[in-house]
């Protein structure tokens, strides 16, 4: 295989637009073309509508717009993205192909890094490129324990980056870029059919959204004290998560689940109440600006990570904290 | 027809081991001979959604495989003691590189056809050491394969598998035509104990063992995905700023007062 030459961004949608995580991918792509002079970036987009969303990815930096347009990618399977990216891929023949770990992301980058006969950089927080030109990942492993630095040594690097660990640029519209509609038979390429989607309605404001989160751990010791988390939320304008432990234990919906397996929240302030800060459960909650803990083991992890902490039954912290709130906020 | 079943399952250190046992030494992760490896915990809930099939259709079989080296029998036989039929070990030091996960799916996808007439392979979401959740998705692009991932509940009927995976606020119901990879996640439910009955049947049963040899595989010469570079220890975060007062009460009207202080709320 011939030496590819520019890097690759696997785009995804939201609303009709560039995902705010392929605009962090096209920020990456930009500052990796630093160390790769006189390389380009491209973009795939496939969906149901691609013109505004490529003007918007060359306003981003991507100097050519792949696009895949179909019905059917409104809500795309994740091997109706994988077709796309492969044609992408054959067009541009990049050396670096970025995506992210989203969740149509977990699903499309391993693919398209083992039909490109290599192994996908997964969750990486840092990119950079080495002396001999090749994509220098860094990620957390050990469920954060450790830091690992991975050169990829493939003829084509696959990386997917994790959301929000690099910022995104301001737009420029005197940037300028090729658009060029690829044909690929999106439909013809999906094997798992969806039969059905059954979302729960979320009651109050995304847990992904809130400025504020309150979360609760194994240290709650059941169900009930989610009542308090509930209404110290309602008194912030928050939103409510959980460790993994606290849903596991049947206490709140998996939906409410913070951490490696759940999601991934930053919010301005993070509330940790009776959670032990295991790496699993910090992977989802440590970009947060302020982290406050409330826990009565001293030695407990989540410590590490705070910027405030109370050693305390939670039972006698949170009806004070919460009653001195409500004189604060009136 | 027997339903012919395959769950990978690997051997990783245990992830509640406290972090003043965790080492990491000339590149490699090194924790005190006490600390026990396991099961990664997803694969046992692997395990847990092959034996629900089995007891749904009831004539299924069941063969875990774990590729690896340096394997703790009595660790990575649990899948026996709960049930499983039998066990493959893919022991070769050349898969000793556990962060090139085309290595592995090299040996699984290898393993999978000298088994061969598999219907469905179940894999763990993830691996509690890497976390890369791709070694399935990589085996089922291997095998030319479809693949569904967290599942939350796996049934077969006939030759089609029906799977409700896991999404942030709700789940999706997918379909796909055997043979088929599937990966499962915790919201599956706990993986059941092996019984009593259970251990004593896995202590007979001796694991096959296969090298890269017996696959037909010549690690030495495939081209690595990747070169580990650096592993350490992350930098520590921002120092804590303990909130004390008169007694717990006090502690918590406090905190609110600090983070009026700092304009957080």
């Amino acid at each position: 295989m011939a030496d590819g030459s520019g890097i690759l961004v696997i785009g995804e949608m939201a609303d009709g637009q560039p995902a705010s995580t392929t605009l962090e991918a096209l920020a990456a792509g930009l500052a990796l073309l630093d160390s790769l002079p006189g390389e380009s970036l491209s973009v795939i987009l496939a969906a149901d509508a691609t013109t505004t969303a490529a003007q918007t990815a060359i306003a981003h930096g991507a100097s050519t717009v792949y696009t895949v347009e179909d019905a059917s990618l409104a809500d795309p399977a994740p091997e109706a993205i994988v077709a796309a990216a492969e044609e992408a891929v054959r067009q541009a023949s990049p050396r670096i192909v970025l995506g992210a770990k989203t969740l149509l992301g977990r699903d499309v980058m391993p693919r398209v890094a083992f039909r490109l006969r290599t192994a996908l950089a997964q969750d990486c927080t840092a990119v950079a490129i080495d002396d001999a030109k090749r994509l220098l990942t860094t990620r957390p492993v050990y469920g954060g324990n450790a830091v690992a630095t991975v050169a990829c040594a493939s003829p084509i690097a696959v990386a997917a980056l994790r959301a929000k660990s690099i910022d995104s640029r301001e737009p420029d519209a005197t940037r300028t870029g090729n658009v060029i509609p690829l044909t690929v038979d999106v439909q013809a390429a999906v094997r798992v059919r969806s039969i059905a989607r059954v979302e729960q309605a979320a009651d109050g404001i995304r847990l992904e959204d809130a400025r504020i989160v309150v979360s609760g751990g194994r240290g709650l010791g059941g169900p009930e004290a989610f009542d308090q988390l509930d209404a110290l939320a309602g008194l912030l304008g928050g939103a409510v998560g959980a460790s993994r432990a606290a849903c596991d234990a049947g206490w709140v919906p998996s939906s409410y689940q913070v951490g490696l397996t759940g999601k991934t929240v930053t919010p301005e302030l993070y509330i940790a109440i009776g959670i032990s800060g295991a790496s699993q459960h910090m992977a989802g909650c440590s970009n947060s600006r302020n982290i406050v803990a409330i826990n009565k083991d001293a030695g407990a992890n989540i410590f590490k990570d705070a910027r405030f902490g109370v050693i305390g039954d939670w039972q006698k912290v949170l009806p004070a904290f919460m009653e001195q709130l409500q004189e604060l906020l009136g | 027809m027997t339903l012919k079943i395959v769950v990978t399952a690997k051997q990783v250190i245990d992830p509640e081991t406290p972090l003043s046992a965790f080492g990491i030494e000339s590149g490699a992760v090194k924790v005190p001979a006490n600390q026990a490896p396991v099961v990664n915990g997803f694969d046992e809930q692997a395990i847990e959604a092959a034996l629900r099939l089995k007891e749904a259709s009831g004539d299924a079989h069941i063969t875990v495989i774990s590729v690896g080296s340096g394997f703790a029998l009595d660790v990575i036989k649990k899948p026996l003691a709960m049930g499983a039929d039998d066990l493959i070990l893919i022991d070769d030091p050349a898969f000793d590189n556990a962060i090139d996960p085309t290595v592995t799916v090299a040996a699984l996808a290898a393993a999978v056809e000298k088994i061969g007439d598999v219907d469905i392979v179940l894999a763990g979401r993830q691996a509690s050491d890497w976390d890369n959740a791709q070694v399935p998705i990589g085996l089922a692009e291997t095998l030319g394969w479809p693949v569904a991932t967290v599942a939350k509940q796996v049934d077969v009927g006939g030759n089609t598998v029906r799977v409700k995976r896991v999404l942030p606020d709700g789940h999706e119901v997918v379909e796909a035509t055997l043979p088929a990879v599937v990966t499962v996640s915790n919201e599956l439910g706990t993986a059941r104990y092996p019984n009593m009955r259970g251990i004593m049947a896995a202590r007979r049963v001796q694991p096959t063992v296969w090298t890269a040899a017996d696959l037909g595989l010549d690690v030495a010469r495939t081209q690595p995905a990747f070169e580990l570079i650096s592993l350490a220890r992350p930098e520590s975060a921002a120092q804590v700023e303990m909130i004390e007062g008169d007694d717990e009460e006090d502690a918590g009207r406090k905190l609110a007062l600090r983070l009026r202080d700092e304009r957080i709320i």
